[in-house]
This record gives structure tokens, sequence and C-alpha cells, in this order.
């Protein structure tokens, strides 16, 4: 497997970072050196083994389906680069 | 009188409880420090009204004739990863630019509401992405510490807590917050001289603390020594709601369960984390390492971890693919920076902020993260590296159905110049060789000094224990300060 330029563009996409031309030919061989050595993981026998889901064993709580939080639009609004009428602002979606 | 700031958190604690200073003069001397000493770049904010108002809430409480609280007087740094109200929070990155936390993360506010004032935030790696403070978008931490040889390079006090390393190891302040995902408490503290211990996981409440990769992150101590950690580590511990993850356990009185006595006790010394090319000094701290535990009462065997080679491999998996994920939030449009081309529509804002906004080696790891879990891509990448945790994980098991503790070093080496290894990123993953499968296990670990390389710089030893015996671990560490007698300290240069 090799990470070629195609391929990070494809990334970046997928991961919503605008590259330039330059920073996709800086980033294949970078990537594809770490990548490359990542691969060792394959000669790992795991044909038996569970994929880990928790680190540590730890039951799932439960709460009562009330309300404990909320009521506090002005502080989630307060960092918003641009916030109007109680909502986030964002570029026109739909013309 | 003595300086102050020279003081650990015990010894702060008690000289406010007994009269011996006031609070005030404390949280005076070390906000001083804290503003002369701007070289170091290890602050990116300074709070002194916070440390002045906590310390004087201590010395009315003291007047009143009112028992103090647990850290009352005690002034400490906060890793800028973890959210305080009121007080701007980047994670050293530009995409958090503008940022005002309403909210206080659940390990702040405890220390808070156990008495303890905040000197400011300190800089880190990116997003906590880094072992060295090479990714700060504020600038590098500098260590305090300068090789013997003359020369006056500009060392890495090591990463991602870089910035709470070098403030306590230049007597910034006496203790502070760190995170650890895969040996950020531990390494910094070990190229500074100074003790460090990640908990369990789960013993900490990651809420209100900026994610990176959320399986692994621990918050956990800074500080001078093992008893200073013990203390922090209590007021920040405990069981939160609010993390799904968090452990509903009491909080043991680890300062009051200090003992270096280690007879009984079998501590195991992996022979896979001998390591190709380790320094010699690497070795030789070792091996005077096993020879303190003996000293300690302990035996010391030798046990296997056999997949401990796929360690850094499947974190370099692992941890991406959660950040690539965690980080998908920074888009400019609840918080922080918004990078708004003209004519742009929503999703050439999404990557024009997110451009902008995240350093080289968060776009880096966001990359990874997205490749390994795209289709096709995700069962021999993401998978395999599940499966290959849980068999590094059942090698510390069988591992300590055979001892109590292991002791490895901390670190390959002592700390390395700024920009000595920036250009090779794997040669930069190497450096947290010993540290990663503690963090991919979830086990308490900690750091604390061993002694001095040949250049005069600091190395550290690492001790595991079993999952929640932070007190074992504590204790071992103990053992070794205690037999260490390290007291080198930086010549203050800044």
């Amino acid at each position: 497997m090799s990470v070629d330029i195609a391929t990070v563009k494809k990334i970046a996409s997928l991961a919503r970072i605008a590259i330039t031309e330059e920073d996709a030919a800086r980033l294949a061989p970078e990537l594809d050196n770490i990548m490359g050595w990542i691969e060792q993981l394959g000669e790992v026998d795991t044909a038996d083994v569970a994929p880990m889901t928790a680190v540590i064993p730890n039951h799932l709580r439960l709460r009562d389906d009330v309300v404990t939080d909320g009521n506090v639009r002005d502080a989630v609004l307060a960092n918003a680069p641009q916030a109007e009428h109680g909502f986030f602002t964002v570029p026109k979606v739909i013309e | 009188m003595t300086d102050l700031t020279d003081l650990g958190v015990a010894a702060i604690r008690d000289g406010v409880r007994d009269g011996s200073f006031s609070a005030r003069d404390v949280a005076e001397a070390f906000v001083a420090k804290v503003s002369a000493a701007k070289a170091l770049n290890a602050f990116l904010v300074e709070t002194p009204d916070h440390a002045l108002a906590a310390a004087d809430a201590a010395d009315a409480a003291k007047a009143a004739g009112e028992t103090l609280k647990p850290l009352a007087g005690v002034p400490i740094g906060m890793k800028d990863l973890f959210c305080t109200k009121g007080v701007p929070a980047t994670a050293a990155s530009l995409i958090l630019d503008g940022f005002t936390p309403t909210y206080e993360s659940t390990v702040s506010g405890k220390l808070f509401a156990a008495g303890a004032g905040m000197l400011g935030k300190l800089n880190m790696d990116q997003f906590a992405m880094g072992s060295s403070n090479e990714t700060s978008a504020f600038g590098n931490v500098i260590s305090p510490w300068k090789r013997n040889d003359g020369g006056n390079a500009a060392l890495t006090p090591g990463g991602s807590s870089g910035g709470s390393a070098a403030a306590i190891a230049a007597r910034l302040c006496p203790g502070a917050t760190g995170t650890d995902t895969g040996g950020s408490i531990r390494q910094p503290a070990a190229f500074t001289g100074i003790a460090g211990i990640k908990p369990t996981y789960g013993r900490c409440s990651r809420w209100g603390v900026v994610a990176f990769a959320s399986s692994l992150d621990q918050a956990g101590p800074m500080a001078h020594d093992v008893r200073d950690c013990a203390i922090l580590l209590e007021a920040m511990t405990g069981f939160d709601a609010k993390d799904a993850t968090s452990l509903d356990l009491a909080v043991p009185a680890w300062e009051a369960g200090l003992s270096a006595d280690l007879r009984g006790k079998t501590i195991g010394i992996p022979k896979e984390y001998r390591v190709e090319g380790m320094p010699p000094e690497i070795d030789a701290l070792w091996q005077q390492g096993i020879a303190w535990m003996k000293d300690a009462g302990a035996e010391v065997i030798e046990v296997s971890l056999p997949h401990t080679k796929y360690a850094l491999p499947a974190y370099y998996i692992i941890a991406p693919a959660e950040a690539s994920s965690n980080l998908a939030r920074y888009d400019g449009v609840r918080y922080g920076l918004r990078d708004l081309p003209e004519g742009a529509n929503l999703q050439d804002m999404y990557a024009a902020t997110r451009a902008a906004g995240f350093g080289d080696e968060v776009k880096r790891r966001i990359m990874i993260g997205t490749y390994v879990l795209s289709a096709g891509f995700y069962d021999a990448y993401f998978t395999q590296a599940s499966k290959v945790r849980t068999l590094i994980a059942r090698d510390f098991e069988h591992a300590f159905q055979k001892c109590d503790y292991l002791l490895t070093p901390t670190a390959p080496s002592a700390a390395f110049a700024l920009g000595e290894k920036q250009a090779d990123p794997i040669a930069m993953y190497l450096n947290d060789v010993f540290t990663v499968p503690a963090s991919l296990a979830g086990l308490p670990a900690m750091s604390v000094p061993g002694g001095l390389d040949a250049q005069g710089l600091p190395l550290g030893l690492q001790i595991i224990g079993r999952p929640l015996d932070e007190q074992g671990v504590l204790n071992a560490g103990l053992a070794i300060e205690q037999r260490a007698g390290f007291i080198a300290r930086p010549e203050a240069w800044w």
C-alpha cells in the first residue's frame, strides 16, 4: 500500500481540510512513510482475538429520563464566530 | 526567610496551615516568578487574580479559625487543555482562537474546590499531539535545563505537557495538571527532573478537557515529588456523572497510604523494553533502579510483554482515528476560528477554517485517522489495531500474575534539542516507546527522576502498576525517590 498524491487529496477532502498542490506533494511521502511503518501490525496473528472496546471494565450507567441541564442558550452561543437571533449562522446552504 | 517558590505542594499547604507564612505571600512570590519567566514560554495566559483570590480566601479561612481545605494556599498551573470558566482556552491551537469556556472542567473545578488557586494556563503541544512541545501555535516551550557541555542549545521540556513540566522545574509553580494520552505526563516529567503520574483510565473525569483520543486521554498531576503528586491526585480524582467512562469508585487516601517499604513486593523487568540502540546511560539507570527496588525490600524478576513492539504502531492508528473523529467539531460554526473565503459555501468554509486553524502535526494525525477509518481500510487498520491492543493489555495481565509493578526507563533518551527530531515524525513517535503500552492498557504509571546523564540532564524511571493500584505505583516511586536523592535543578538563565 502506498499513499500517493491523489490519495492525499481524497483523504484531505474527507477530513474537510483544504490543501494546496504543494501540500499534497509534501504530505504524500510523509504519510506513505508513516503508513509503511504502521504496516508491521499486519504481522500479528489476531485470528481469535476480540478488538478492545473498553480499556477498563466499566458498566454503562443509565439515568432517569429527565432533563438535568439546559436553558443555557446564551452560554452555548457565547463563543460562536457568528450568531444571530439565538442561532448559529453559516453561509447560505440553499439558494 | 526561605524563598517560598522553592517549596512544594505539601510544604506550602503545611506552612499556610501552621501559620509559617500567609497564602498571599506564597501566591505573590509565584506570580512574580511567572511574570519574570517569559523566556521559557511556559504560560499562554497568566491569571494572577485567580491565584491571589484563592490565597486571600485561604488566609481569611485561617484567620476565622476554619478548617483549611486540602489545597488551601497552593497555587498551581493548569495545562491549557483544561477548560476553566472565563479564561481563554486554546489547546495551543489557532483554531480555538477567541474561545473562552463558559463552563469549568471537572478536574479544574475539583482542584479549585479543594482551595487551589490558578497561576495561569500552560503551553503544550497543539491538541496534546507531540512529544517535544514544538507543535504549539504559540511557540515552543523552552526547557529550563541546559547541557553542561558549554553549548547553549535550547532543549525540549518534552511533550505534550511541556509547559507544565518546564514551569514546575523552573519553580514557577509547585504543581500543575497534565494530561497523558501516550506518555504526555511521564515523558516531560522525565525530561525536566520532576515527578508525574497518569492514574488508571477513568479515575479522572475527562469532562471539560479538550479531547485528543478519548479511549486514552487521562489527566494527572505533575509536581516536584511523589508526595505532592499524591496530594494533587487525590484532589483531582473522583466519579463524574458527566463522563460516561468515569469510574464510580471512592478516592483512596493516597498521601496517607505512602510507604517506601517494598518488602513482599515483586518488581517485574520487561525484557522487551531493552530496545536496540538504547543509550548505555539509560540502561545503567535502569540497573540502578533495580538495585534500589531490591534495597527497598522487593524481589526483582524478569517478565515478558511479547507484543511490546506493536504498541507504537497500534497507538498511531488508534489515537489518530479517535482524534480525527473528536476534532471534527472544529468547523468554524460553534466556536473558535472561522475562515470564510469570498463566495465560499459551507463545505469550503469548513475546509478553509480547518486548513487555517490546525497546525501541521494535527493535520497529519487527522489525515492518518481519516485514512485508517475510511471505507476499505477500516478492518485492516483500525480493527487490527484494536485487536493488538487487546493482546497488549493481555500481556500486562499475564505479567501482573507474577509481579506487582513493572520498572522501566521513562524515555529512551534525555531531553533533545529543539528542532533535532522535528524533520522525522517516526523518530519523534519513538520517543514514547516506553510509555505508550501502559496507556493502551489504561494502567496507572508514573515517572520519577532517577539521575542525570553525562551532560547533566535528568533521566526518569517509570513504574507501571495494576489497574487502580495508584497507591502501589506511588509507593514504588517513593522508594526510588528516597534512594535516588535527586536534588539537581536547572540554573536560572531566563
